[in-house]
């Protein structure tokens, strides 16, 4: 009888008499909302902010958004794709890198040669897949590592683009400063909408729920009738094509480039504690973990080796203690969502 | 510079990488571990032998023999960390997912490596042999080695042979193939699974000490130097085959092999020409050369 009263008075709550499927919630209305703010404030900070403080906001914004889209396409490879790779900064590197080489030597346009840098990216995640691939679980993590090496060497060997010292963008010369660092930033400000509702869509698509299945039991989702090889090929391609764009991204901000830049772990590194630290496998878990990542570099970055450090030891700590991370763990607790990939039934 | 002599020179190099791989091996042949520090580890264990030798110099025996007294005596400490480390860190992290003790393993690279650009600065530092590095003998043939790399060589080869033996001989070894095989069967059979963990890692951390002090010796170390290390440790392991000491030596040897011959080739892409040749070993023959193991 109790059971049953209690069903008559949420049904009576909910206003419905029908079981319906929930997807979204009141918090994650009210994220979008919060989300459109900040970002129509972010989009026209040239205009309501000083010249020199909306210049050098604009360049550590678009730094921090190149962080941002590399973690958010890491989150989707290792936390929804269960491939945990640890050289994803070979596509950063050669986002970077062609970028660099159309504009420099082929004359197109640095802005327009940013998404074709993303989509050489992903055009070499094809091949590679073929050996990464071939390697499961932490094999594949250190293997993938070995491949961005490769590329690394390769570059390094390559004197056209300045060997091992690099070379600069000088695609980018007759524009002025300010026009330049605007155009970037908005490019930046793009890139991270689109690829957050990119793979907010996707996770909340058909081919999403598929992913997730994969992830929870790979043997499971192929029974079912998903094309789990298919489905991986597909998920590292985007996430090639994301971090091609972050990396082409990031060195049309900073106009000087190096194989041992381009190509560094540091990359994913930093990519792994933010996922890790915010929460893998859900999208808000990368948004918390560059904005944390954010507050201890403007906090402790002048004290270099220790801040490493202690960002190093934050992912051990959150890895043992917070295993769904800090976002996972807030979720969890006070029942939050803010991007609601889930599908609740509600009775 | 003839054949001979490049096989030579590669297959010295390729003994102290065998160093490098054998703790990786055991670790992936007994917990499927993928240690991501495995070269900071080798790195720390340099950089704790140079220490050693500052700080214990006036106490320790004058000439040649000072580095492997403290070699010696890092020995037993490198042990009771791998132990420690597995028991209390590690051990939390294994399970299915690889996740987990990959993010913490990677931690710890990072961690050890701005520790030791704290305390050490980025120099890099070695390990004074008063002329051992330098000394060679004469081969037939024409060719000449370094008394070093010679004397590296053996010690991997019997590192080795002493792996293999332990696992596959005695009695621990057997623990370590039965919680490999079935964790849940050995621990119904009364083994923790959790002390046998500890004590292959601890016992993975002695080749992990000899490799660090032979490195500091033969050449130089800087603490930026791990990831490179775990990158050969690795292709030695996965080219060997799991779970099959010789076979990391095989791979190893190869490796070192093929290093110097890309070397030869031309300084730029000695390294390269060995993640190559890894690369396309892994697409011909994906479950390496020897494998004993199922993955």
């Amino acid at each position: 009888m109790n059971a049953s009263a209690a069903h008559a008075s949420s049904r009576e709550r909910d206003g419905s008499d029908l079981a319906h499927v929930e997807r979204s919630t009141r918090t994650s209305h009210a994220a979008l909302v919060t989300g459109l703010v900040l970002v129509a404030l972010a989009a026209t900070l040239p205009a309501w902010a000083p010249a020199e403080v909306a210049s050098s906001w604009m360049r550590e914004l678009v730094e921090i958004a190149c962080y941002f889209i590399f973690a958010m396409m890491w989150n989707l490879l290792a936390g929804y794709g269960g491939m945990v790779s640890i050289g994803q900064q070979a596509f950063f590197g050669i986002g970077g890198y062609v970028m660099l080489a159309l504009g420099n030597f082929a004359g197109v346009n640095a802005f327009v040669a940013v998404p074709l840098g993303a989509l050489a990216a992903a055009a070499v995640a094809v091949p590679v897949s073929f050996i990464a691939f071939r390697l499961a679980g932490g094999y594949f993590a250190i293997g993938t590592w070995v491949i961005a090496d490769v590329f690394r060497l390769s570059v390094a060997n390559v004197s056209a683009v300045g060997g091992g010292s690099g070379t600069s963008l000088t695609a980018l010369r007759g524009i002025e400063k300010a026009t330049r660092e605007t155009a970037t930033f908005w490019m930046a400000l793009a890139c991270v909408i689109a690829s957050i509702a990119f793979v907010y869509l996707f996770l909340r698509s058909k081919n999403g729920l598929a992913l997730l299945a994969i992830r929870d039991n790979e043997v499971a989702a192929e029974s079912q009738g998903i094309d789990v090889r298919g489905m991986k090929l597909a998920v590292y391609v985007v996430a090639a094509f994301g971090c091609g764009l972050a990396g082409a991204l990031y060195f049309v901000g900073n106009l000087r480039i190096s194989p041992d830049a381009a190509f560094s772990v540091n990359w994913t590194a930093f990519a792994i504690f933010m996922v890790v630290i915010g929460g893998i496998g859900r999208i808000e878990g990368p948004i918390v973990g560059v904005l944390i990542f954010w507050a201890l570099n403007k906090l402790f970055s002048d004290y270099g080796t220790w801040y490493l450090l202690g960002l190093g030891g934050l992912a051990i700590v959150v890895t043992i203690f917070f295993k769904q991370g800090l976002w996972g763990w807030a979720q969890q607790r006070f029942g939050w969502s803010v991007f609601s990939t889930q599908r609740r039934l509600r009775l | 510079m003839s054949l001979l002599e490049i096989l030579l020179q590669g297959l010295l190099l390729g003994g102290l990488y065998a160093l490098f791989a054998l703790g990786q091996s055991l670790l992936f042949g007994v917990m499927r571990l993928t240690n991501t520090a495995q070269g900071d580890f080798i790195v720390l264990a340099a950089f704790a032998a140079i220490a050693g030798l500052a700080a214990l110099g006036p106490l320790l025996p004058a000439g040649r023999a000072a580095p492997f007294v403290v070699g010696a005596l890092l020995l037993p400490i490198s042990f009771g960390f791998g132990y420690a480390l597995q028991r209390w860190v590690l051990n939390g992290t294994l399970g299915r997912d690889p996740l987990p003790s990959l993010v913490v393993t990677f931690g710890l690279s990072i961690v050890i490596q701005n520790l030791l650009l704290e305390v050490f600065s980025a120099d890099p530092r070695s390990i004074e042999t008063e002329g051992l590095n330098t000394a060679s003998v004469a081969l037939p043939g024409g060719l000449a080695a370094g008394v070093l790399p010679v004397g590296i060589f053996a010690v991997a080869v019997a590192a080795t042979a002493v792996l293999q033996w332990l696992f596959a001989r005695t009695a621990v070894g057997r623990s370590f193939r039965a919680v490999s095989d079935d964790k849940e069967i050995a621990e119904l059979m009364g083994l923790d699974a959790r002390k046998v963990y500890a004590l292959a890692t601890a016992i993975a951390f002695v080749p992990i000490a000899v490799a660090g002090v032979l490195q500091a010796m033969r050449t130089t170390v800087s603490p930026a130097d791990g990831p490179v290390l775990l990158l050969f440790a690795f292709e030695a392991v996965i080219m060997g085959g799991m779970g099959s000491f010789w076979g990391t030596l095989a791979g190893a040897l190869l490796l070192g092999v093929t290093q110097q011959i890309g070397f030869r080739l031309d300084p730029g892409w000695g390294i390269w020409f060995g993640h190559i040749v890894f690369l396309a070993l892994l697409v011909v023959r994906p479950q390496g050369l020897f494998p004993k193991t199922r993955s």
